[in-house]
């Protein structure tokens, strides 16, 4: 028995029309100062310029306004909701309010010159008037009937609210003329580049929280709108344009911002990046638990470093750049089939186990080999400082330089580098990925007895997908040893509250999206991002970052960006690959499902 | 017996001999020195009541388990025990559980069993190095050849986990064939089937045949087994305790024995049965079939 009723008992018409009103209430608000003092970061103080946390309002708020128009079938808006189209109301009327609501209580949390908080007398009315708005729209919202009907054994209030949450999956898109899809994954890369950069522009932690809320719930609404399943479709449908859209988005990022801070997080976001993708081949594609994978961007860095001419290094020489690449490649490979070879004779948990101690024996190790506990090779603890920029072809990556009017750091030029190498590390996942190769990891991570039984040299590829990835996190190692012009032992940790280590490479894999490509990008970004912004909370960075791991896995478990086989693993609904002429019957699938 | 067609394959070669096949697990004997061969162009058929080792022998025979003591030679070279190794040598096999790729598609899961036909490795896919394109296509294209063989065609990108039972059936055996074996091992290929696709698949297994690939099959279903096999073995705590024709197995008493189990001391004669049977026929003129003496498998076909 399933029903369709409304989680508040109001009329449709009501409902929709409240809703409307409150969710232009709160726009509107936006424009009105919301509070006397500039106590508060992000000028709230002007009256018809919305600033800081308005801004989040204003978005949220508007899309609210857009969506619930659009429930109105109104021409020209219907495209915005070809999956569910009360839930991403309902959606984004929740977050507008939670946005509102947080800064609201931040400004009264706030506290002045004297350490008095502000209190609420330093409100002004564009607060109450938004917040007034955001709760009529949200509670207008609930009594919305739910797109799709809801089991009534769910009798309680929170199942019975998540149920109402729940959406049908959009039909299939028509097709429109090439240059428009292609249009449309640009527009999209547009916005997801512009809400990134957002994200890394918040100046304040008040700021950041409230995006934090703002994206998770006008991301959710726009899943449960079906437009992500629609880009979706279309990228992959056009992969090869969405891969240059994706890798020209990001080329931009360093001339849309100045700033020098920034490009050194970009940086550091795509070292992260590209070893969460090397990781995803041993992880995501072979199903190889590698619980010490960042000990190989340690050597790889660690080798550039001994060969950069570094006055400090014990190693007294200096390579040319591709030749320190070379190097410190080859040397994670060595690394990789030499842990590999006696490693991966073992399954499942124990290979974890291994390769988590491999991880900090590589660690202590260099930490010993300091000249006392050891031969002088690493300095021990003190690491390989000061290591000189490169400089290739003449361009001095350390210097600033103009071009075209742009004014590129030494962050930048780095980011730069590191982007090229984020497409090559990319380009080896895609081709290893869907070949004979891939397929064959694939199939051994399902069921490597079948596998060998298929002719497949389990061992080898095993092998071959160990040193692959031990290979590709060398190569970002030789990179990032330049970045930081330091290496030193406590940068491979087995976990830490700064990435990258084993710990939040494994997250940003499995949060991402196993076996993806885009998925570990997105995930390493979000991961490098969130505890970075976090920093304001100090001794709680880890805890709320866990929480928000363990919101993340309870309500989307196959991570932000799922394949097709990991949607339907997750979830029973939605049979993507079912055409619609012949439907599995329920008795199938269960049966399925059980023996397999 | 339907299955006396012979097809143009070369009969009389030898393709599988196993000769004094041992697997003891620690004190525990499963397979005991069983000799077995299959002839090219033919259907063979394992036997035996639970327990007996059926498993166990195809497993020694896959490369699964190294036998401790006998031999296994494929086409006249002795197999090296490593489970890849023997399907490249031409010994294809599938699983009494299915075993499929349950999250790869349907067309994804015949082109892994294309494996050991194919060499592009990591350096010609990364590279795109010429021939690779083609190796690909070639593959995909024998693949779904197979594909329409086994009639999953249509199906080629669901998700092999979607398939109904019956279907997972056939694309284990789609899979199986896409190695080009020579030999084909199907662990109880009908275990669960309905009698239609029972004949379904037994249709396709005389097809397979058709194409020249030697067939062992294990099986409970006896109706199935002795429609299809030219020959059967019969496998009895890990001894093989009579092979032949299907006409000799179902009256070797030890076989009945075997299943049903000797008759104790006192137990209901002929005379008894007759009594009981002339009563029933009386009581009810319909239960004719019903005796006490046992057939030979009725029991088992009832599963």
């Amino acid at each position: 028995m399933t029903t369709n009723t409304a989680l508040l008992p109001l009329p449709t018409t009501a409902a929709r029309a409240t809703t409307t009103a409150g969710a232009a209430l709160a726009l509107i608000g936006t424009f009105l100062a919301w509070t006397y003092t500039d106590t508060f970061p992000g000028d709230l103080t002007v009256t018809g310029y919305p600033g800081g946390l308005q801004v989040l309002t204003l978005i949220s708020a508007a899309l609210t306004l857009l969506f619930v128009l659009s429930g109105y079938s109104i021409k020209g808006l219907r495209w915005l909701t070809p999956g569910g189209t009360n839930s991403p109301t309902r959606l984004l009327a929740i977050g507008t309010l939670l946005t509102t609501a947080y800064t609201v209580i931040a400004v009264i949390l706030t506290k002045d010159d004297n350490e008095n908080l502000l209190g609420v007398v330093e409100l002004e009315p564009g607060a109450w008037v938004s917040l007034v708005g955001a709760l009529v729209a949200a509670v207008a919202a609930l009594g919305l009937p739910n797109d799709q009907p809801v089991d009534d054994t769910a009798t309680g209030a929170f199942s019975r609210f998540l149920g109402s949450l729940r959406a049908p999956a959009p039909a299939r898109a028509k097709a429109l003329p090439a240059w428009a899809e292609i249009l449309i994954i640009a527009v999209a890369f547009g916005v997801a580049l512009e809400v990134f950069t957002y994200g890394i522009d918040t100046e304040y932690a008040e700021l950041f929280i409230g995006y934090v809320i703002a994206v998770a719930f006008g991301f959710t609404a726009l899943t449960r709108a079906g437009l992500i399943a629609r880009v979706t479709a279309l990228t992959s449908k056009h992969r090869n344009v969405t891969l240059c859209a994706a890798l020209v988005a990001a080329f931009c990022f360093p001339f849309t911002q100045q700033n020098e801070e920034y490009a050194l997080i970009g940086a550091n976001i795509l070292i992260f990046a590209t070893v969460a993708l090397g990781l995803n081949v041993v992880v995501g594609l072979a199903g190889l638990l590698d619980l010490g994978y960042v000990a190989f961007l340690g050597v790889g860095a660690y080798a550039a470093a001994l060969v950069s001419g570094s006055p400090l290094s014990p190693v007294g020489v200096q390579f040319p750049f591709w030749a320190a690449v070379l190097t410190g490649a080859a040397v994670s490979l060595v690394f990789g089939v030499v842990i590999g070879a006696p490693t991966l004779r073992l399954r499942g948990d124990y290979l974890a186990i291994v390769t988590l101690g491999f991880g900090e024996i590589f660690r202590l190790t260099v930490n010993a080999l300091n000249g006392v506990s050891g031969p002088d090779l690493t300095n021990g603890s003190q690491g390989i400082p000061s290591i000189p920029d490169l400089k290739l072809l003449g361009f001095d990556f350390g210097l600033s330089h103009d071009v075209g009017g742009f004014t590129l750091g030494r962050s930048a030029n780095y980011y730069l580098l590191m982007l090229l190498f984020t497409a090559v590390v990319v380009l080896v996942f895609r081709r290893s990925g869907e070949s004979r190769i891939g397929r064959a990891w694939v199939a051994i991570r399902e069921d490597e007895t079948a596998a060998t039984a298929m002719g497949i040299n389990a061992f080898r590829l095993k092998l071959l997908a160990f040193a692959l990835g031990a290979t590709l996190a060398g190569l970002a190692g030789t990179v990032q040893a330049h970045v930081s012009y330091t290496v030193t032992p406590e940068q491979y940790q087995f976990a830490g509250s700064v990435p990258p280590n084993s710990v939040f490479l494994l997250a940003a894999v499995v949060l991402g999206g196993m076996g993806t490509l885009s998925g570990p990008l997105v995930g390493a970004a979000l991961l490098y991002l969130i505890p970075a912004k976090l920093q304001f909370m100090q001794d709680y960075q880890l805890f709320l970052f866990g929480i928000a791991l363990i919101l993340l896995m309870r309500f989307r478990p196959e991570g932000l960006v799922a394949d097709r086989r990991k949607q339907l693993e997750f979830h029973e609904t939605g049979q993507l690959d079912v055409p619609p002429d012949t439907p599995l019957t329920d008795t199938a699938a269960g049966t399925t499902k059980a023996g397999a | 017996m339907t299955t006396m067609t012979k097809t143009d394959a070369p009969t009389g070669t030898t393709v599988l001999d196993a000769s004094g096949v041992t697997m003891r697990f620690g004190g525990l004997t499963a397979v005991r020195g069983v000799d077995l061969t299959v002839n090219a162009g033919e259907i063979v058929g394992l036997i035996g009541p639970n327990g007996a080792g059926k498993t166990t022998f195809f497993n020694c025979l896959t490369g699964l388990y190294v036998p401790t003591e006998g031999k296994v030679s494929y086409k006249g070279t002795v197999l090296p025990p490593k489970p890849h190794l023997v399907t490249q040598a031409g010994i294809a096999r599938t699983f009494q559980n299915i075993r499929l790729f349950a999250n790869m598609t349907v067309l994804e899961n015949v082109l892994v069993g294309r494996h050991t036909r194919t060499k592009e490795g990591l350096w010609s896919a990364l590279l795109r190095l010429p021939g690779y394109k083609k190796a690909e296509n070639a593959s995909r294209e024998r693949c779904m050849e197979l594909l329409e063989f086994i009639g999953l065609a249509d199906k080629a990108d669901h998700l092999a986990r979607n398939l109904p039972y019956g279907d997972q059936r056939k694309l284990e055996i789609a899979r199986a064939l896409a190695s080009d074996p020579g030999l084909l091992l199907l662990d109880e290929p009908t275990a669960g089937m309905n009698p239609q696709e029972t004949r379904v698949t037994e249709e396709l297994i005389f097809a397979i045949r058709d194409q020249g690939i030697a067939i062992l099959v294990i099986e409970h279903d006896m109706r199935f087994i002795f429609n299809l096999c030219d020959r059967v073995a019969v496998l009895v705590q890990g001894e093989k305790l009579v092979e032949g024709t299907a006409p000799v197995v179902q009256g070797d008493e030890r076989v009945v024995a075997a299943y049903l189990g000797t008759p104790f001391e006192g137990a209901p004669g002929a005379e008894e049965a007759a009594e009981v049977e002339a009563a029933e026929a009386t009581a009810a003129g319909t239960a004719k079939a019903d005796t006490t003496t046992p057939t030979t498998t009725e029991e088992e076909d009832t599963r």
